[in-house]
């Protein structure tokens, strides 16, 4: 796509990738986009690159605007490769001797992806450059939103945030602008990309909302390196990253499981049954190996209980299922009430070894779970709906 | 004496611990068991600095 003047003499001029489907194992069946910001003004500034096999693309559109040779600063928010692995190539347009801004974690780092001899200019927090033409930019810095390089950078006078990772969405559409989406499906995009990718750090974001609200920004666009720019109201990507920064949870269970002959599937359904009659809103049964683990995140961020259910195969828990927990423990979800459930042949290792995985994630586990050997009768189902039940009827905070 | 984690910039306030590592309030951080890490990114004990 062309480039696209976001606001006067700013330029969007990224690339979409429509074809990505998994992104270093994060599911995107909407492809992505990897934004780049050309302002021309007195000093001409390229904000970020793009994925190294997008470079020329990016060259391209910045022609569109300007010879690369005229661009005089660049800057790099974040040194991950889907936005720093077009700067080798960028740099021997513009000039190999152009100061390329960047944190201090960010100078470490680059030094550490690319062997260049770069004028690097390490930046700290707040400090501010003039560009001319009236205009001001100042660094913020994000350090593990999402690695310890991260920064912002911020066009005063515009009210222009460029948010590096924080705000973005996987989701490449002709698109540029938040009016021009689906609101639903919009934040379901970013909420998606704040599961999987920034979670883990939500006390850090909880810290730099606080932050950023008493500097009193004004931000009259967030401009994310991914995705769609939120022009129409920041304040709604702001509001919902201070909801999921908090962990809120919602009246919902999740109930992820895998199973080897439907038994431990029955016993996913009954408990299914139990937490509908508790009066839990929103219940998700998702079996691990038709799911990727990336939308079962999804679910799981926003739930208040969460169910696992697991065969013992071998003396282990199943496989597949321990894909999703190494993963969701990565993430470090929160708040959350978890029990254990699963069919067993003669052993039945599993449950005990799903408690001491759900425990070791800090979820609180009110009950020891339900084993049951070889194929569930009636009575073990009821067992199964009643805990149910009661994991649902705790979420609610109501009596057992 | 507070600490900074040098690769995320986390401190360690003796004074609050870290709850979640299962440090209670008011332990030094010379006191802090060798295996402990950063709560926020994993760094080890030996990326810390007087904040």
């Amino acid at each position: 796509m062309r480039p696209v003047e976001i606001a006067p003499n700013v330029f969007e001029v990224g690339v979409r990738d429509w074809n990505i489907r998994d992104f270093h194992g994060y599911s995107t069946p909407a492809g992505t986009t990897y934004n780049a910001f050309l302002i021309r003004g007195e000093t001409n500034v390229l904000i970020d690159t793009v994925k190294a096999e997008f470079t020329e693309e990016l060259l391209s559109n910045i022609r569109a605007v300007m010879d690369p040779k005229d661009i005089d600063i660049v800057v790099s928010n974040h040194t991950e490769m889907d936005h720093s692995g077009g700067l080798p190539r960028i740099m021997a347009a513009v000039g190999q001797d152009k100061p390329l801004y960047c944190s201090k974690m960010g100078a470490k780092n680059l030094a550490r992806h690319f062997r260049e001899n770069w004028n690097l200019k390490e930046v700290s927090s707040s400090e501010e450059i003039s560009i001319g033409s009236g205009r001001t930019l100042m660094f913020i810095e994000t350090r593990m939103l999402h690695w310890p390089d991260s920064m912002f950078t911020y066009l005063k006078e515009d009210g222009i945030l460029f948010s590096s990772d924080a705000f973005g969405q996987h989701y490449a559409g002709s698109e540029i602008f938040d009016d021009q989406m689906d609101m639903s499906e919009l934040l379901f995009h970013a909420k998606k990309y704040y599961a999987n990718i920034l979670l883990p750090f939500s006390a850090l974001i909880a810290k730099l909302l606080k932050a950023v609200g008493e500097m009193g920004l004004k931000l009259n666009m967030v401009c994310p390196d991914h995705g769609i720019i939120w022009r129409k109201d920041p304040g709604v990507i702001l509001d919902a990253y201070d909801r999921w920064s908090r962990q809120e949870t919602q009246n919902k269970a999740v109930v992820i499981y895998d199973t080897m002959w439907h038994s431990t599937e029955m016993m996913a359904d009954a408990i299914v049954g139990g937490l509908v009659e508790a009066g839990v809103e929103q219940v998700r049964p998702i079996s691990v190996r038709r799911s990727h683990r990336s939308d079962i995140m999804t679910e799981i961020m926003d739930a208040k209980v969460v169910m696992v259910g697991s065969p013992t195969l071998n003396n282990q828990i199943f496989p597949a299922l321990m894909d999703v927990l190494t993963y969701m423990k990565g993430l470090k979800p929160q708040g959350k009430i978890a029990a254990a459930f699963g069919s067993y042949g003669w052993s039945g290792e599993a449950v005990k070894l799903l408690n001491a995985e759900l425990s070791a994630m800090g979820f609180e586990l009110p009950e020891e779970g339900i084993r049951i050997q070889y194929v569930p009768e009636r009575d073990q189902l009821t067992l199964c709906h009643g805990l149910g039940l009661r994991m649902g009827l705790r979420a609610q905070g109501r009596e057992v | 004496m507070k600490y900074v984690c040098e690769l995320c910039g986390w401190e360690y306030d003796p004074a609050e611990g870290d709850s979640e590592g299962g440090i209670a309030p008011g332990t030094a951080f010379a006191d802090l068991p060798d295996d402990w890490t950063c709560p926020v990114c994993g760094a080890e004990k030996d990326q810390f600095s007087p904040a």
